[in-house]
């Protein structure tokens, strides 16, 4: 089976953010970035794949430059090739202008199979696996866990709300949106850091894919969140604010 | 111009983050050009819910292939009801599961970008929406023709918005899609649990709750004898449970249960979107966590900035010591 995962490269988990001057970004200095989470279950999932049946994975990203070292991470862990789309930040294009550059990279490949992660975990659209499934005229199903070939194509278990699930049956090719602790995810050995390394990036621009970046939705502003509270902060060693804490839970919101 | 809200059901009736979503629609147009949608195949009783609330009409999409959702057959529908109405500006959803697993695409079809998970609806209009995990606020803007699609956080917006009390029904029809059975390309097995649920969080007074500063399985049990000095229940963020650090049924959060206890406590959990609506209901809640930006001191009533592994061992003396 021929697999393409679909990451995208976030700023690192707890990152301090500041907001760009023009105020329509996040300033990108001094940023340290990383594989989106779910991404990494959905590559995890696709080597797990390969594992079992054989096959090919590939994975996809677009972005600037700095996304060549999540993708040779993908390859470290496993992948076998990789698609570097070539393009600004993507905050010049709304979700389904960077859905129509994955599209057009993914299209010629044929895929078996299309992952990619629920969402991601800096802009949190979470349309970019359904919108790339109708691009691509493929099925899809979305907060997946766990995946099983079938004689008729794949068996999934989806992920439902209060702790519910279901399991949904679809035809290849078809486009699955990750969710996370459906697996282990598995760390970047030495050998595999090596291996990488005679790997093949093929690198496109976005002008070559797709040049129509319109967008239908614009981003005018970007701020820090309004305070929906006044939170009291307890302050000094941790002895005495843990002592002061108590006691205002006691005396003054009386839940303890 | 008018505002079409969808209405997911759940148990024969409609949710309640659907009226969130009818609230929503009616900062979009007037109650007049609002029109309530409910879909399925048997909508007669969601229909003269949704009737009560003092909007425009109400549709029901009816056909025998949407007993049960699809992508497939919902957004199909939607879309030749959406292509049926004159000028429909505004169509507003529920952020929930089904509407993150088929608004994109129905968006996609009509050429349009769902703008999703928003919290919040000012002037323009503009749409509010979280980013990096909720650190940042983005505000977003529809531009060029065509409907615009929105869907709501569960929370942000009242749930009794829509209530009239006036008593008057609005008018109800019936639209038809044209469906056939080919076109539905995935095939949905009924809901299940894996577990029997051993837990019930929902009915907890005091919950201790822990989140991925607590670094290791093998630290768990300091945030359980905080539980146990608290007389709490122990429940955990997403990551916790996807480590299996504890398990799925003491997952608080959009996938696992929502909570409101008297007491939430949050050891060592920055506050992510999915987390904050399973738990923002509570009556107070405290955080402790290492970085003073982290999203949960947004909704914190008492906040202690510190390593936890200093913060909740002095804290379990104290709670002792108060006893």
């Amino acid at each position: 089976m021929k697999v393409v995962v679909a990451i995208k490269q976030v700023p690192q988990r707890d990152a301090p953010v500041r907001i760009a001057a023009d105020g329509k970004g996040i300033e990108e200095r001094e940023l340290q970035w990383a594989m989106n989470e779910p991404d990494a279950y959905a590559l995890e999932e696709a080597l797990q794949l390969k594992e079992q049946h054989g096959g090919e994975v590939m994975v996809v990203s677009a972005g600037p430059e700095r996304v060549g070292s999540t993708i040779r991470e993908a390859l470290a862990k496993g992948a076998d090739r990789g698609i570097h789309i070539l393009c600004g930040g993507l905050g010049e294009r709304d979700a389904l202008g960077v859905a129509r550059l994955l599209a057009a990279a993914i299209r010629p490949e044929n895929p078996d199979l299309v992952f990619t992660g629920l969402q991601s975990e800096d802009v949190g659209m979470g349309q970019t696996g359904v919108i790339l499934a109708e691009l691509l005229g493929m099925p899809h199903a979305t907060l997946i866990l766990h995946v099983e070939e079938t004689d008729s194509g794949l068996k999934v278990k989806r992920e439902l709300e209060e702790g519910w699930f279901q399991e949904i049956e679809l035809p290849l090719p078809a486009v699955l949106t990750m969710q996370s602790g459906g697996n282990k995810l598995r760390y970047t050995t030495l050998m595999g850091i090596k291996k990488a390394r005679t790997k093949e990036i093929l690198v496109v621009s976005a002008a070559e894919l797709a040049g129509d970046a319109t967008r239908v939705v614009t981003l005018e502003q970007i701020a820090a969140p309004k305070k929906q509270k006044t939170t009291q902060i307890l302050t000094g060693p941790a002895k005495k604010a843990a002592k002061a804490l108590v006691e205002k839970l006691k005396t003054e919101a009386r839940v303890l | 111009m008018s505002v079409l809200a969808v209405l997911e059901e759940g148990g024969g009736k409609i949710k309640r983050a659907s009226w969130e979503a009818l609230t929503a629609a009616l900062k979009l147009g007037a109650a007049q050009d609002v029109t309530a949608v409910v879909i399925g195949a048997q909508t007669e009783a969601l229909a003269g819910e949704a009737a009560a609330k003092g909007v425009g009409k109400v549709v029901r999409i009816e056909h025998r292939l949407l007993a049960q959702y699809t992508a497939d057959g919902f957004s199909s529908a939607l879309q030749q009801l959406i292509q049926n109405q004159d000028a429909t500006k505004w169509v507003v959803f529920p952020h929930s599961y089904q509407v993150r697993d088929y608004a994109p695409a129905l968006a996609c079809r009509m050429g349009q970008v769902l703008i999703g998970d928003v919290i919040a609806i000012e002037a323009g209009p503009t749409f509010t929406r979280q980013l990096m995990q909720g650190r940042l606020t983005g505000t977003y803007r529809h531009c060029g023709g065509g409907p615009c699609f929105v869907s709501v956080q569960a929370g942000a917006f009242r749930a009794d918005g829509a209530e009239t009390g006036a008593g008057a029904q609005a008018p109800i029809a019936i639209f038809t899609p044209a469906l056939n059975a080919a076109q539905i390309r995935t095939k949905p097995g009924a809901p299940l649990r894996s577990a029997a649920q051993t837990v019930d969080l929902g009915s907890a007074h005091r919950i201790v709750s822990v989140g991925r500063g607590i670094q290791s399985t093998e630290n768990i049990p300091i945030v359980r004898e905080l539980a146990e000095a608290l007389g709490a229940e122990l429940a955990a963020s997403r990551p916790i449970c996807d480590n299996g650090w504890l398990p799925l049924e003491r997952q608080v959060g959009s996938s696992g249960q929502t909570v409101s206890p008297k007491l939430y406590l949050a050891v060592g959990i920055s506050g992510a979107i999915q987390h904050l609506v399973g738990m923002k209901g509570s009556q107070c809640i405290v955080a402790i966590n290492k970085d003073a930006n982290a999203p949960i001191f947004e909704v914190a009533d008492y906040g202690i900035v510190g390593d936890l592994f200093e913060v909740v061992p002095a804290l379990i003396e104290a709670v002792k010591a108060a006893n």
